[in-house]
């Protein structure tokens, strides 16, 4: 059984519609005592990361999901859930993040050309810097759907795939058992349900 | 690269698609849940669904229509129609809405966008303004283009995206139906003076139209197309296959 972490940020719909269509099972949870009974976890999650980091601060999450991600069972952050694997971010200031992968969250303004479009909103492609059990099912340059503002820098050797938006962005990173991807699995059409799929089938 | 999106448009009332020519004259052209999931299948990049209903009932329909489409079909899905307030963005996204377009409930209270905004964020606010000539001025107009709100569109455009509007839809009501091609001339001005996506609507009746669209203005991001996709003379394929060719990004 899989379980999604409500933590009062974000929009839990698509992301239990699209585990329901592959087939998997799946609860929604907010309790931090209940997390140890999932095989694995989601992290979902848009908005502002300090706000995010708060609320599962506020509500013993953020040290459940640290616990639960050092048993060694699968983790998957979306979008901001992705962020917040991450050491900090320097989103409106600087917040702490839960660690699991090192590296920051920087604006990708930093990182593109000028007079893009910010946020970075539509479909783009992936291109994978190395082999990772989620994208096993995929092609390079298969194509996910992103809205994002900021993304994780100086995680390099953590990164398992990037997208160009006029410069280099980060699209997935992970660090054993932990796993993270910048775009929507959940709204990427038969591409994000090849990875869910992928992602659903890990054992801890 | 980000791609160029194709994004069909669905009028939804009482629970059935339907298409007006200059917004009159509807007819009824198939189910929303079957449009959906052919559309995503055959490449759409997202679905807009405007609920065109009067009723309460047919308000009901149409959530539980939108329930069902975000059941089986994983691309964005955007809501437009009867949003007035904060209790209307949160009865569509509950049902899987991603994001939601306000147009003449933005115009009543001023103050929607920038609410909408700060609870749900800007990515999932569009403001979707329809827009007229009136002696020789972009004029924005309400209610299903029924009232000149006398409001300029390039002051208002940029008034609402200032408040937290994340992407704009720009419906030209003088194209709309005609199927004679998009408003560049209208989009022009108001892909210039923003710097969140545009989105292309009203005008596109031929595979032609999404690569002029595209070429001429490249700071157009996506194209909305509703009766050339619905009757199947034109597949979302036929329109990235010919963009392909002209050398404009897409997904395919």
């Amino acid at each position: 059984m899989t379980g999604i972490i409500d933590y009062g940020v974000g929009n839990l719909f698509s992301l239990r519609s699209s585990l329901a269509m592959i087939g998997e099972d799946c609860a929604v949870t907010g309790a931090p005592e209940e997390l140890r009974s999932f095989s694995r976890l989601i992290l979902p999650g848009v908005g502002a990361f300090g706000d995010a980091a708060d609320k599962l601060r506020a509500t013993g999450l953020f040290d459940a999901v640290r616990e639960y991600a050092a048993t060694g069972r699968p983790l998957l952050g979306i979008c901001l859930g992705m962020q917040l694997l991450f050491d900090k971010s320097l989103e409106y200031g600087e917040h702490e993040g839960l660690g699991l992968i090192p590296g920051e969250v920087t604006p990708i303004e930093r990182d593109i050309a000028p007079g893009l479009k910010i946020p970075h909103i539509g479909w783009n492609a992936l291109s994978f810097k190395k082999s990772s059990p989620i994208f096993r099912d995929l092609r390079d340059g298969e194509f996910v759907y992103f809205v994002h503002s900021y993304h994780a820098t100086g995680c390099g050797p953590y990164v398992s795939a990037v997208t160009d938006y006029g410069g280099t962005l980060t699209a997935a990173a992970e660090r054993e058992n932990v796993y993270g991807c910048q775009f929507h699995p959940e709204k990427s059409g038969e591409t994000g349900l090849k990875i869910l799929r992928a992602f659903c089938k890990l054992e801890g | 690269m980000i791609t160029k999106r194709i994004i069909p448009c669905l009028d939804v009332r009482d629970g059935r698609v339907v298409k007006g020519v200059n917004f009159q004259g509807l007819s009824d052209v198939s189910s929303p849940v079957e449009l959906a999931k052919y559309y995503s299948d055959s490449g759409a990049d997202e679905l807009v669904f405007y609920d065109i209903t009067a009723s309460a009932e047919g308000r009901r329909l149409f959530t539980d229509v939108l329930t069902r489409v975000a059941e089986r079909v994983f691309i964005p899905l955007t809501v437009g129609g009867g949003i007035n307030t904060l209790e209307d963005f949160d009865r569509v996204l509950k049902c899987g809405a991603d994001k939601v377009s306000v147009n003449s409930g933005a115009i009543r209270d001023p103050a929607l966008v920038g609410k909408a905004a700060k609870r749900y964020g800007d990515q999932c606010v569009v403001i979707s303004a329809d827009v007229k000539r009136v002696n020789g001025r972009f004029t924005v107009f309400a209610r299903g283009g029924r009232d000149d709100t006398g409001l300029e569109a390039i002051e208002w455009v940029k008034r609402c995206v200032g408040e937290g509007a994340g992407e704009v839809v720009l419906n030209s009501i003088d194209t709309d139906g005609v199927r004679g091609g998009f408003d560049l001339e209208m989009l022009r001005a108001v892909s210039e003076a923003v710097d969140v996506p545009v989105i292309a609507s009203g005008g596109a009746g031929s595979v032609r139209d999404f690569v002029t669209l595209f070429k001429t203005l490249p700071r157009v991001d996506a194209g909305l197309a509703a009766s050339i996709l619905h009757f199947g003379e034109v597949t979302v394929r036929d329109i990235k296959t010919a963009l392909r060719d002209e050398g404009v990004n897409v997904r395919l």
